[in-house]
């Protein structure tokens, strides 16, 4: 029989049902991830067009659209599959309850999606005028082509609330102190900016030189900042006990560990500096890794984040 | 009205008898629990001490599952409680995320959320609870908070100073009050849950959250052609593993 000496001053639970483990698991984070690339490719694209002519960016028009659509289905439908009952996802709908960030969202993220789905078959059929001739939906989405340009400035004021609204989630996820800071809201928004302009530059071939610069700089700046932030939490103190004790999961070494360096060194500190080198000296290849890494380290660091206030016990 | 319940800690001997009646009045299935009473030992023998902690749902006045449920199937109650429309339910767990007590589980069964109601069925009828009803020591109390005469508004009355309720920094106001508490028996920071350490089975996690049988394909199609229906012996009949540890030998 094995014995454990457990030291006087402590307690001990000698008797307790099973608590639950991890509830919101990798289809969460795989959802944030893919909404944070359907945002970000909006906000970042918006950026570019803001500085650059349309013809320095060839294919933006319509790649930008269609990179959101697929995220956001992917977003979507993750969110859909992670539900106990997924069908009375239409409760959202007919039984609204405002207070919650999930039901705002829903909303918000439904409308998003829409808008970008009328852009993205506009653009498309726009850039591709061989593409389905006679189809009367792809020659009305053709007459179409000026609404892409009206509905453009919504769907960019619209991403930045998408893109935010999981950090109020999170906030309302008041059992889990690791989420109830300010800074997820920043976080969430430099995640958009991060993989957004990562995304744009595995497409960003034969665009101009001063735009690939601008989003080398968009990707160091966001990367920085993040990175900046999650040490911020990782070494200071000043949260709560039960942060403070989920913390531990990673500081006390283990899988959290590993997996959380993982992502700073491929998600934040080598895309930093191949982006800063890249400013000075372009190399194509090098930023298409940059972008690669980044976008694997996002999700491992969220990842991480996500989990690990869940393996806390509550009562 | 506000109804409250207040567990006198000094009173319970850990029978598990509110346990039981409350699994029995709710059909509440294996490997989940709307009331458990938690053991905890402090202390190095033959100096040790046992405390038993009755753990429910804290009917909160600000309630984070509330605020959180998309589709308000968790609602307040007139008399203040907080119930749970499991028709209405679409499983996205929220309320597991907000709730700072653990108090809610996903019925593996109806694959929604549930928890304890303060029996509401029961309340409406003019009934006590079912673990009120239960305790041969009396040590659970249920009544109306804001009516001065109740016996467990003399209750407290009677203990000031010593009427605690679990994590008051969350703010959420809870209507559930303890006397004889401490850091340790409250608090679940202040004590060690020693994965597979146990008394008479072992302290483990549940390996599923839901229905362990239910795939995700299963979650899209059982509403329109219907599931095997699972009773408690379906969860007897299921392998171990797929549920927290029953391995009897006492202590390890």
């Amino acid at each position: 029989m094995e014995h454990s000496v457990i030291e006087a001053t402590k307690a001990v639970v000698t008797l307790d049902v099973a608590l639950p483990g991890i509830i919101w698991g990798w289809m969460i984070t795989l959802n944030m991830w893919a909404k944070s690339i359907g945002t970000g490719v909006i906000l970042v694209g918006a950026f570019l067009l803001y500085r650059h002519k349309k013809e320095e960016l060839s294919g933006l028009r319509w790649k930008m659209p269609l990179i959101s659509f697929i995220f956001l289905n992917i977003f979507l439908l993750f969110t859909l599959v992670d539900l106990h009952q997924p069908l009375r996802m239409i409760n959202i709908f007919l039984h609204p309850h405002w207070t919650s960030a999930i039901t705002v969202g829903a909303w918000m993220a439904s409308l998003f999606t829409g808008l970008i789905t009328i852009m993205a078959l506009i653009s498309f059929f726009d850039a591709h005028p061989d593409v389905r001739r006679h189809c009367p939906l792809a020659n009305s989405c053709r007459k179409m082509s000026g609404l892409y340009e009206t509905i453009f400035p919504f769907t960019v004021f619209l991403a930045i609330p998408v893109t935010l609204y999981t950090a109020v989630i999170m906030a309302e996820s008041s059992a889990r102190e690791l989420w109830q800071a300010p800074t997820e809201l920043t976080q969430m928004l430099l995640a958009a900016f991060m993989v957004g302009s990562a995304s744009l530059i595995l497409i960003s071939e034969n665009w101009s030189k001063e735009a690939k610069r601008d989003l080398a700089l968009v990707l160091a700046v966001s990367v920085f900042f993040s990175f900046l932030m999650y040490m911020g939490e990782y070494f200071f103190s000043f949260k709560s006990a039960e942060a403070e004790a989920t913390l531990e999961f990673v500081h006390s070494g283990g899988e959290y560990n590993v997996q959380f360096w993982f992502a700073m060194v491929l998600g934040y500190i080598i895309p930093f500096f191949i982006a800063i080198g890249n400013l000075k000296e372009e190399n194509r290849t090098l930023m298409k890794f940059a972008a690669l890494t980044a976008l694997i380290g996002l999700y491992l660091a969220k990842d991480v984040w996500l989990k690990i206030p869940q393996m806390l016990p509550l009562s | 009205m506000k109804l409250g319940f207040l567990v006198d800690l000094n009173l319970c001997m850990g029978c598990k008898g509110c346990e039981v009646a409350c699994k029995v009045e709710n059909e509440v299935p294996l490997s989940s629990w709307r009331l458990r009473v938690k053991y905890i030992d402090i202390g190095t023998f033959p100096d040790t001490s046992r405390s038993f902690t009755p753990l429910r749902c804290n009917h909160c006045e600000n309630a984070p599952c509330e605020r959180i449920c998309p589709v308000s199937a968790l609602h307040y109650l007139e008399n203040g409680i907080v119930n749970v429309d499991s028709s209405r339910c679409i499983g996205c767990a929220g309320c597991m995320m907000a709730c700072p007590y653990g108090a809610i589980y996903m019925d593996p069964e109806s694959n929604t959320a549930d928890k304890c109601t303060y029996c509401a069925h029961r309340v409406e009828s003019g009934m006590m609870p079912a673990c009120v009803v239960a305790c041969p020591v009396e040590a659970n109390i249920f009544g109306d908070v804001e009516d001065e005469t109740s016996h467990i508004s003399r209750y407290i009355m009677e203990h000031q100073g010593a009427v605690q309720v679990r994590k008051p920094e969350k703010h959420t106001n809870p209507k559930h009050y303890y006397v004889g508490g401490g850091n340790q028996t409250l608090n679940p920071l202040a004590h060690e849950r020693i994965e597979g350490y146990g008394l008479f089975n072992n302290i483990t996690h549940l390996k599923h959250v839901g229905d362990p049988n239910h795939s995700i394909l299963d979650r899209f199609t059982t509403p329109i052609f219907g599931h095997k229906h699972l009773d408690n012996k379906s969860f007897v009949d299921m392998p171990n593993d797929n549920h927290e540890s029953h391995e009897e030998g006492g202590h390890h």
